[in-house]
């Protein structure tokens, strides 16, 4: 009886050890850190590689989409610090310059953030249409924006 | 006016539950016949104001009176009437309204199933359900008050939030969860009822593993339902992505689909008296959890949650819950003590046992990898997040370890088995499973996930075969009914063994559906000009024209895309981009064409806004999508059987014998089989292996 509480109680100890190496192990190989680019930048080669979500806004006047080839170039800045992104994939509907964005993806040796994910930064906050407003018109402001960039 | 019928009703369903509270539990401890009729009455009162409170609120919802509170924040003039009925749980106060009926309806449900029961639980258990209930109605009362009013009263609202009211599912996916999540009330009442009871013999555990089938039914089909919507709106190809809030309603089922499990061995070896408990509590804790980490506001960060009260409120309720359980257990453990013992290592209750350590282990990584970004912003001050890789790298080994034993248990023997059994019983199943890894190695497949999922599924469902053809061929022996009916009497009459095998075939068209589309899942996104195609896999996809759309409450601007799968024209498919007024992005709804090989997904990515002369389109070939949601709907029908009303089930006489002295249900038992002897079929085959 003793013997069997011995095996039964090592055969948890086992298990338990096996389930937390493997949580840690994917724990530290998964962990996605959010950062600025000013506090990629101090990092610098620490992260280099690493999957990364990346948080600041739209340069004006800095974005290229060259819809043939499927390839977003930005400018992404916190206002003190600013990292060219090179993005594969349209850019998402609402994307305009100077927007808050997050970007997913890695940062490499030549100083380039390339992502594989564009994200609008948009608050959970909606606001009532105004007086007399259309569905139509809203959708209307919302794409000259975008398109008088 | 609706908004005062609505605040009263609510308050007399607080009244309601305080009374229920106070008679249940001292009628139940000092047994006055008198007070418990009064919490029955009480508990029928509460359901009664909770209704009244939800038709107030349709009824504000719907004629747009905007002078409630609630209706200016979700509800519109443009939005269609569908939306605005079920726009009842699209926000904090609605949804905890909801949850607030729903609890009322199970504690009625519960009071009049039992009203002609006399084992002194039933007034605890309402106790218990009137003291969750005063929680949820107090919110309503105070901080989450859905019929306050708005002065001025505004002409229009702004609708419920654009995601919600995109796709028909918003109406069944979250009523089933909610029927899920509250539905576990139901157990954990009966739980606690019976450790404040002192009665912890086998009546409350087969009503709380009755109430918890129910419960784990609604909660799969709302997981599975989620998915689905997730897949039908969202627009990233994607079903599950281990976003907190599907985590949140993941880790109930989890401790749920446990205790389902290790209640048998409770129930036939009378051992995990305590676990079982732990189990319950545990599961009904984990969906408060949930709800607290979904509606406080505390994803978004830490510090956010402290500002509003329902944070605090929830954080105090399970702590509150979780200490007072403990309490009980400690108070009642005398009469916990375990008379049965693990006899051999190999054989039934073990296989439980490892399936249970596997859910725990289970449980707390999901949790572990949802609550970590919290851990790390409140110690370290630095924002991370936990990604789908953490979860699936975590998560895939321990569920195909789940899915083996899935085989392995229903094939072995209670107490102990020999070699020689063993090897009867496995030899068939083991040969399948090899025979399928061997099959579609050669066909070309070589990742190993995917090739042990299969292998796995092959062995579990040679077993779930070979189960059913025992049992066909066992009532065949007995009552020499054609195998068709055979087959139905294993279903009608032992639906629980039955049903549970069914559910667990679900289960395996699952496992093999996220291997196949987990694994050949591909896309292409590319721009097109109007006339262009664009090739993907056996599809054909050409893009033809932009198109816009008026409604009332959003304006609509989709691609009109011919589609063909080799040869076969499959007509013209729509992604569309929805513009609400009230949200800085659009929702997409994407094209699905579905078959049970594969699903073509297409998402309109972006478009030309000034001539629509081209558009960028993100195409998906999903294989083997269709194959979760009938695995789902297999996995339904299979606990409805498991709980379909039967006659009582009966035994094997020698079976009752040879438990006596062992488990607490042997008198039980040995009634059971003496009655069903008496009657007009002497024996039916029970839930041990026939011919035992």
């Amino acid at each position: 009886m003793n013997r069997r509480r011995v095996w039964i109680g090592l055969g948890l100890v086992a298990i338990a050890g096996a389930v937390i190496l493997l949580v840690a192990g994917g724990l530290r190989e998964n962990v996605v850190y959010f950062l600025t680019p000013t506090e990629l930048e101090a990092k610098g080669a620490e992260v280099y590689g690493a999957p990364l979500r990346l948080g600041g806004q739209v340069k004006p006047e800095s974005v290229d989409w060259n819809p043939d080839v499927g390839r977003l170039l930005f400018v992404i800045t916190d206002g003190e610090t600013e990292l060219p992104v090179e993005s594969s994939g349209a850019p998402p509907a609402m994307f305009s310059e100077g927007m808050g964005v997050v970007v997913e993806g890695s940062y490499r040796e030549d100083g380039v953030f390339r992502s594989h994910n564009v994200m609008v930064k948009h608050s959970n906050e909606y606001r009532p249409p105004e007086e007399g407003e259309h569905p139509r018109e809203v959708y209307r402001s919302l794409i000259d924006e975008e398109a008088g960039g | 006016m609706l908004s005062t019928l609505g605040y009263a009703s609510v308050i007399a369903a607080l009244l309601g539950a305080v009374i229920t509270t106070l008679t249940g539990l001292i009628g139940g401890f000092k047994n006055r016949p008198v007070l418990i009729d009064a919490s029955r009455r009480a508990t029928y009162f509460t359901f009664v104001a909770m209704t009244t409170a939800i038709v107030a609120m349709e009824a504000a919802l719907l004629t747009h009176d905007f002078s409630v509170e609630y209706v200016s924040r979700v509800g519109s003039r443009e939005t269609p009437s569908y939306y605005t009925a079920i726009s009842l749980w699209s926000s904090l106060d609605g949804s905890i309204l909801f949850w607030g009926w729903i609890l009322s309806g199970y504690a009625a449900l519960v009071a009049f199933v039992r009203r002609r029961e006399t084992d002194g639980l039933t007034p605890f258990v309402l106790g218990t359900l009137g003291f969750v209930g005063i929680f949820f109605f107090g919110l309503l009362a105070g901080p989450a008050n859905p019929f306050g009013l708005i002065v001025p009263t505004p002409e229009n609202g702004p609708g419920p939030n654009p995601l919600l009211q995109n796709h028909p599912l918003m109406g069944l996916h979250p009523p089933l969860l909610y029927l899920g999540f509250v539905g576990l009330s139901v157990p954990f009442a009966f739980a606690i009822g019976a450790l404040l009871s002192g009665n912890l013999e086998a009546t409350w555990l087969r009503d709380a593993r009755r109430w918890m089938i129910a419960a784990w039914a609604f909660l799969s089909l709302g997981v599975i339902g989620g998915a689905w919507w997730s897949y039908e709106v969202l627009g990233w190809g994607g079903y599950w992505a281990w976003d907190p809030v599907e985590n949140a309603s993941f880790l109930p089922w989890l401790t749920a689909t446990a205790f389902l499990h290790s209640v048998m061995v409770q129930e036939r070896r009378g051992m995990l008296k305590t676990w079982n408990l732990t189990l319950i509590i545990g599961t009904f804790i984990l969906t408060l959890f949930g709800t607290f980490l979904t509606r406080s506001g505390i994803l978004d960060s830490v510090h956010a949650f402290t500002e509003g009260v329902i944070g605090p409120l929830f954080l105090g309720f399970i702590a509150l819950l979780t200490l007072g359980s403990f309490v009980l257990i400690a108070w009642r453990s005398d009469r916990l003590h375990a008379p049965g013992t693990l006899d051999g290592a190999v054989s039934r209750e073990s296989a439980f046992i490892l399936n249970n350590l596997i859910f725990v282990a289970l449980t707390f990584t999901v949790l572990l990898g949802t609550v970590f970004p919290l851990i790390v912003e409140w110690a370290r001050n630095e924002r991370i997040s936990v990604g789908p890789p953490y979860f699936d790298m975590v998560f895939t080994p321990l569920a195909l370890l789940l899915l083996f034993l899935m085989g392995v248990g229903p094939a072995l023997p209670w107490r102990r088995t020999t070699a020689e059994k063993l090897k009867r019983s496995f030899w068939l199943p083991t040969g399948v499973g090899v025979a399928v890894v061997a099959v579609i190695f050669l066909l070309g497949v070589r990742r190993v996930y995917p090739l042990v999922t299969f292998g796995f599924a092959g062995f579990v469902f040679a077993t779930i075969v070979e189960e059913f053809r025992k049992g066909v061929s066992a009532r065949r022996r007995i009552s020499g009914r054609p195998p068709a009916l055979a087959f139905l009497d294993l279903l009608t009459r032992n639906g629980r063994r039955y049903g549970g095998y069914v559910v667990h075939t679900g289960i395996v068209v699952i496992a093999v559906g996220l291997a196949i589309s987990g694994s050949w899942k591909f896309e292409r996104e590319v721009t097109l000009r109007q006339g262009e195609q664009l090739e993907i896999g056996a599809y054909r996809v050409q893009f033809d024209e932009i198109f816009t759309r008026d409604e009332a409450q959003r304006f609509v601007v989709g691609g009109n895309f011919q589609a063909w799968r080799g040869d076969r024209f499959l007509g013209v498919q729509q992604p569309r981009l929805n513009y609400y007024p009230t949200s800085q992005q659009p929702i997409a709804t994407p094209a699905v064409e579905t078959s049970l090989s594969k699903d073509l997904y297409l998402t309109l990515m972006a478009f030309d806004s000034e001539k629509g002369e081209h558009a960028t389109v993100r195409a998906i070939v999903n294989p083997a999508v269709a194959w979760l949601w009938i695995g789902g709907l297999i996995v339904g029908i299979g606990a409805l059987i498991a709980i379909w009303p039967h006659g009582r089930p009966a035994y094997l006489p020698e079976l009752a014998a040879d438990l006596a002295g062992s488990a607490p249900m042997a008198d039980s038992l040995a009634t059971a089989a003496s009655e069903a002897q008496r009657g007009e079929e002497a024996v039916t085959v029970g839930w041990e292996e026939p011919g035992s």
